[in-house]
């Protein structure tokens, strides 16, 4: 155990340095001065060189690279003119476009994509398990094949199409909702709820179908298993070896197929905020590239990847922890 | 009978067996009808796309020439008349503030789909398949370090780095292969897992061993007796990736990093149909729809295809 978790907190380490590194790799192979976009057109060369000095991009890469990782682990100094700021360890520098720390850009917006992923995760594996679960005990019956029309429906739709169509049925036509406003939960619940309506039907409509199809394969493989048939002929109620013992056996994979997927369901969170126009860390990304905001890229990388191998690890952790034939290694 | 064929046949009777198989493979394909619907409306849609121009042509119009005299400038530029402005000119309607028609635009809109998912399917396939031959037949260390870089490649979220980078390619980089170039270096992890795969099983094989007894080089054992054999697979399932692709050109296309205008692109149609939604659905439904019907179709025959060939792995479940 305290070897699994060693083994990973090494990989983890190696990940990101790969990571960031590929970042400034990319950022650097291209020829984008991120100094043009900061001082704004008709920019001569004296005042691009003083912004090229500021952001440190007069330095060669490798040396940038090596502040960057510095900062991470032990914090950095900025100087512009006589003023130092110190930037705290973990310190993931200055966005290129604002001047703010990339730290707080980050944990100004997380809430908001936190809202959105946790409140659709939990709608989708309910909606996905239950599906599945019907699907699997009406096998080959209509309620079955309706479900898998569902499924491969849901398959298919990327979020923005579905989104869209949303909007256009709850917004445009029954004008039930508004155009989602991101309100805070800490400020008030019920709008916070009713404006996320939207964007979590459309990522529960593709993450459910995934979950359906996962939660049905599962559930027929072990309703066929020998013990399920030997707890049947022990005459337990059928209630109970379905939703006891064989809902037990075929939920354990999802526990990793959630990690497995969460990189999926990062993309798809980015694409639903972008429709929405929620101000999340997925419109985080798309304008800081588009900006060629490196500090920023850089930053989210990191927190992404981060994010990726925690979820991995957690999941392997649960994982062992249900089911008791797992050795962790 | 297939016992001693195995032993003494060549690389591709170990896996897929005589004509006989393929006969069996194609039957339960035609029997299996949303497969077929699938093939039809794939061929209808690929059709259509090659001959956008001509069908175009037949309506009279083009992608690019405004008809600002059909919309009406008191609401905003939204088109005149019932259905976005469907009319025996304009087959599906104009779009809000250009006027541009709009069964023009999804035509070439279809061109560039399917041009970024064949395109992008050939970067898989040619990165797939080096680095899962690579892997599955060079040896441990080589196993290792591509296995993590197969496993993490699957896991990581890679339209991060994707817009990243198609952000800050210059615009004069030929935008549809940079889309293939860029979506085909971050989605191989599959199409590597299942060479491996592949390749670790056939490496065991009678007739690899013989290959080897009689002094023929690692090399060329890849290349001569091992990737034949995988590569019947490996391609069924890469099938299943066009779909996957249409949609990351969509997506793209939709966050503003994709082509660029005037060219058209159901992504792109569908990012400023956002604005639209109320005021004219019909310049989202017609994007919308040709993306889904063509992710669809594609799906349903590639799904088709891979369920012929080893049903369990058939998106529809056990038949």
């Amino acid at each position: 155990m305290t070897l699994y978790l060693l083994r990973r907190l090494g990989s983890l380490l190696v990940l990101l340095v790969v990571m960031t590194a590929v970042v400034y790799g990319i950022f650097y192979a291209i020829p984008a001065d991120p100094a043009v976009l900061v001082c704004g057109k008709g920019c001569d060369g004296a005042q691009l060189a003083v912004v090229h000095h500021k952001l440190g991009l007069d330095q060669p890469v490798t040396t940038q690279y090596w502040h960057f990782l510095e900062g991470l682990v032990v914090g950095r100094d900025y100087s512009s003119g006589p003023d130092v700021t110190h930037c705290a360890a973990p310190c993931l520098g200055y966005s290129f476009q604002t001047d703010l720390p990339v730290l707080s850009l980050i944990a100004q917006r997380l809430p908001v994509s936190l809202s959105l992923t946790a409140g659709a995760v939990v709608l989708w594996t309910i909606t996905g398990v239950s599906l599945g679960l019907v699907s699997a005990l009406r096998e080959k019956r209509l309620t079955d094949r309706l479900i898998t029309v569902f499924v491969l429906g849901g398959l298919g739709t990327p979020v923005f199409v579905s989104g869209l169509l949303l909007l256009m049925v709850f917004c445009g036509w029954l004008q039930w909702l508004d155009f989602p406003v991101y309100v805070p939960l800490t400020e008030d619940p019920v709008a916070w709820a009713q404006n996320l309506i939207l964007p979590w039907l459309t990522l529960t409509i593709l993450q459910s179908a995934i979950f359906t199809r996962l939660t049905r394969t599962g559930m027929l493989e072990t309703l066929s298993e020998d013990h399920i048939r030997t707890f049947r002929a022990y005459g337990l109620p059928e209630r109970r070896v379905v939703g006891r013992h064989a809902l037990r056996g075929a939920l354990t994979p999802l526990i990793s197929i959630n990690a497995v997927e969460f990189g999926v369901v990062l993309v798809n969170a980015m694409l639903t905020e972008t429709l929405f126009g929620l101000p999340g860390i997925g419109q985080l990304i798309v304008q800081s590239s588009n900006n060629v905001d490196l500090p920023v890229v850089a930053g989210l990388t990191l927190t992404a990847g981060l994010a990726v191998v925690l979820a991995n690890t957690v999941a392997d952790l649960l994982y062992a922890a249900v089911d008791r034939r797992v050795v962790l290694a | 009978m297939t016992e001693v064929v195995t032993e003494i046949g060549g690389p591709d009777v170990a896996t897929s067996g005589p004509p006989a198989r393929a006969r069996q493979v194609l039957r339960t394909l035609r029997s299996d009808r949303p497969a077929m619907a699938g093939l039809v409306v794939t061929v209808l849609l690929i059709l259509a796309a090659v001959f956008a121009p001509l069908l175009a042509a037949l309506e009279g119009q083009d992608t690019t020439t405004f008809h600002t005299q059909l919309l009406d400038s008191a609401r905003g530029g939204v088109p005149h008349g019932a259905l976005g402005g469907v009319s025996a000119d304009h087959w599906l309607g104009v779009e809000p503030t250009t006027g541009r028609d709009l069964f023009a635009r999804a035509l070439y809109g279809a061109r560039i789909s399917f041009t970024v998912a064949f395109g992008t399917l050939v970067v898989q396939l040619l990165l797939g398949v080096a680095i899962g031959l690579a892997a599955g037949f060079g040896g441990r260390v080589a196993d290792a370090t591509l296995g993590r870089l197969i496993d993490l490649s699957i896991s990581f979220p890679q339209l991060m780095f994707a817009i990243a980078l198609l952000a800050i390619v210059p615009q004069s980089f030929p935008r549809p292969v940079l889309l293939m170039l860029v979506i085909g270096l971050f989605n191989w992890g599959g199409t590597a897992r299942l060479t491996r795969g592949q390749v670790l099983s056939l490496k065991t094989r009678d007739y690899v061993a013989a290959a080897r007894l009689s002094g023929a080089t690692p090399a060329r054992i890849a290349r001569r007796e091992i990737l034949p054999g995988a590569l019947p697979q490996v391609l069924t399932y890469a099938a299943i990736l066009l779909p996957g692709n249409m949609v990351s050109e969509a997506g793209l296309s939709f966050l503003g990093v994709g082509v660029h205008p005037p060219t058209s692109s159901w992504g792109q149609m569908l990012s400023t149909a956002t604005t639209w939604f109320r005021a004219d659905p019909m310049y989202v439904l017609v994007p919308g729809l040709s993306l889904l019907t063509a992710v669809l179709a594609f799906t349903l025959l590639a799904d088709g295809i891979r369920a012929a060939l080893d049903p369990k792995a058939s998106l529809r479940g056990r038949r």
